[in-house]
């Protein structure tokens, strides 16, 4: 089965970090299928590595691109997307 | 009895048996496992998950952000990446300790180079990695003890993980045998008002159950007190919790001399504290907060509402809002100079808003504005003012804007020493100490190597105070200090008798100063000004202005 992608832009005021990371990586953790994450061009990460996510370096505006594996891939993309694109900063 | 000495913060006195925090594990040898592979991975399996877990317990006893701290490093150790790490080392006849310290440090390296924010985590990795491996040894992890009474905390330095658990309520004081005063350590003791000295060294006195006496006043921890001065310790502190508890009164020295006691504030959320502890003004409040992290200068429109909030807060009450610092440790996209090699030294305060004066002059429009709307009594004043000239340029384009009373901060000594002249040009002074000092000594306050340079007890800094004290009697123009000198009781004290007429520091300084004015007349405090001064050194300055005080 193809992966699928998407580019996404980052929301989070304060970028990829702390605790947008951790609910990020939990999301994708959860969400039982293999998700990795890559920022422009540079090489993909497990997402459910909170250590992987955090050391992209991510700031709020990077572009990082999400891939995802296996049934329900879509929707999986779906809300991990969503979630990038809201700032849970602001929460 | 012994006596040990470090760096004490705040002003309490706490005595208590000690528990020590359990030492910083031996780090393990890289050396062949006995076992097998598969059985140092579930040994690893088990310890990391039992490490995490207890995170997680932590973090939902702990609450707020701390919990997400908690629940992050819980995740760090059970983190997929680090697990490859481990089993690949596992896998080529590592132990199972080796192979957690290995992978976590080499991931805490990667953090460390990339920096900043991504640099502290390595401190997160390297504290979980601890964890895990007392775990494999069947030790206790290094951490807070709980010996099920109070106790007086003994440890190396203080984690994160460690601090926000730290029950106020069992913990009569901390002493730590590293770490200095901008350590983590002395942040979180100054902020919760733990009675705290750090810095001590390590003694083998320093054992559990005994007892000490913890005097941040002095900086000493006393081993084995005797009888006699265990009840002194005892009387100081119930003396100090009355003062904390007394109403709160203007600040004024013992034979009536009113000494306004001001807040420094950095934001405007901090003024219903400020005022609780008995604020009577704000003598600096920092502007920069409002431009941190924009890269554009924030519009006239949200100045003038945050302004008008922090006013509204001071009704009829002084309020001295400094103009925007930005430039060496702060520095803005907007204003400050990139590349420069020596920023401390650079276009930096005054000089960079005049450099970019439409942000100055927006900034000025927006607290007129902001003074219109209320009924405070608005100060706006220019830091690192250098020149006459500069006081003169930044008074007249003040008043151009509608503000009635402009004035400068005192921080170079050039313009300490023409105090005079530029007190006919301004309104008012007020000395920042912490760059008063910096450029009084040549010594760059942000760099620990030269950080015993910095002491605003030293003579040299205390003859500029004079200087300038001297100037605003003369002129009958006033001197606030908002340096963190003026958070230290007895220096304050010597400050007054050098003619400082307010003082301002961070809200929670404020109830020990009241209490120490209180205990001086204007001629006493000018006599133990005049002994500090004489001295020829911060130590000797210190001792004698003592010396002089219990006269």
């Amino acid at each position: 089965m193809p992966a699928v992608t998407r580019t996404v832009k980052i929301a989070s005021s304060h970028g990829l970090h702390a605790r947008p990371a951790k609910l990020f990586a939990e999301a994708a953790k959860n969400s039982g299928l293999p998700v990795t994450i890559a920022k422009g061009d540079g090489k993909p990460v497990n997402a459910a590595s909170i250590l992987g996510v955090i050391s992209l370096g991510a700031n709020s505006g990077d572009e990082v691109t999400l891939s995802v594996e296996g049934d329900g891939a879509e929707g999986v993309l779906d809300a991990l997307v969503t979630q990038l694109e809201t700032d849970t900063d602001a929460a | 009895m012994s006596e040990l000495r470090g760096v004490g913060i705040g002003q309490g006195v706490a005595h208590g048996p000690i528990a020590r925090m359990a030492a910083r594990l031996e780090p393990p040898r890289d050396e062949k496992s006995t076992k097998t592979p598969d059985d140092e991975k579930a040994a690893v399996a088990e310890a990391v998950a039992a490490v995490a877990a207890e995170l997680n317990a932590r973090g939902e006893r702990a609450g707020g952000a701390a919990r997400d701290v908690l629940e992050a490093q819980a995740m760090m150790a059970e983190d997929p990446t680090l697990e490859e790490g481990v089993h690949a080392r596992i896998d080529a006849g590592s132990t199972g300790e080796w192979a957690v310290h290995a992978a976590f440090a080499e991931f805490a390296e990667t953090l460390q180079a990339m920096g900043g924010y991504l640099g502290e985590r390595a401190a997160d990795l390297a504290d979980v990695a601890q964890r895990v491996i007392a775990h494999l040894r069947g030790v206790s992890a290094p951490g807070v003890p709980d010996p099920g009474h109070p106790f007086v905390l003994v440890a190396p330095d203080l984690a994160p993980a460690d601090t926000v658990l730290l029950d106020l309520d069992k913990v009569l004081a901390v002493v730590t045998t590293e770490g200095g005063p901008t350590s983590h350590t002395a942040i979180l003791a100054g902020d919760k008002g733990i009675v705290a000295v750090v810095g001590t060294g390590e003694t083998d006195e320093l054992v559990d159950g005994a007892t000490v006496i913890v005097d941040a006043a002095s900086g000493v921890v006393t081993v084995d007190p005797s009888d006699e001065q265990l009840a002194e310790a005892a009387e100081r502190a119930a003396a100090r919790e009355a003062a904390a508890s007394a109403p709160v009164t203007p600040g004024a020295l013992a034979d009536g001399t009113p000494v306004p006691l001001l807040a420094n504030l950095g934001n405007p959320d901090g003024a219903a504290e400020a005022v609780a502890l008995g604020a009577e003004g704000v003598g600096l409040f920092r502007t920069e907060f409002l431009f941190l992290s924009s890269e554009e200068a924030p519009t006239v429109e949200s100045q003038t509402a945050s302004y008008t909030r922090l006013l509204e807060a001071f009704p009829g009450k002084k309020v001295v809002v400094r103009a925007l610092d930005a430039g060496a440790d702060k520095p803005l996209k907007f204003l400050t100079d990139a590349g420069e090699e020596n920023p401390a030294l650079g276009r930096r305060g005054l000089r960079a808003l005049r450099h970019h004066e439409e942000v100055l002059r927006d900034q000025l429009t927006a607290l007129a504005n902001a003074e219109a709307a209320t009924d405070a009594d608005l100060w706006v004043m220019a830091p690192m003012v250098a020149t006459v000239e500069e006081a003169d340029y930044f008074t007249r384009i003040a008043r151009e804007h509608g503000i009635k009373t402009a004035g400068v901060m005192i921080e170079v000594p050039s313009v300490a020493l023409l105090a005079d002249a530029v007190f006919e040009v301004t309104d008012f002074g007020s000395v920042g100490t912490n760059d008063l000092v910096q450029y009084t000594m040549a010594a760059d306050r942000m760099l620990g190597s030269v950080s015993s340079y910095q002491d605003p007890w030293h003579p040299a800094v205390l003859r500029l105070i004079a200087e300038i004290g001297r100037a605003g009697t003369r002129r009958g123009k006033p001197v606030g200090i908002c340096g963190q000198a003026a958070a230290d009781p007895l220096l304050a004290v010597v400050l007054v008798g050098l003619g400082a007429t307010t003082l301002s520091m961070s809200p929670p300084a404020l109830v020990d100063v009241r209490a120490e004015l209180k205990k001086h007349t204007l001629d006493d405090a000018r006599r133990i000004a005049e002994a500090a001064v004489a001295a020829s050194d911060a130590a000797s300055a210190r001792a004698a202005a003592q010396a002089a005080a219990s006269a």
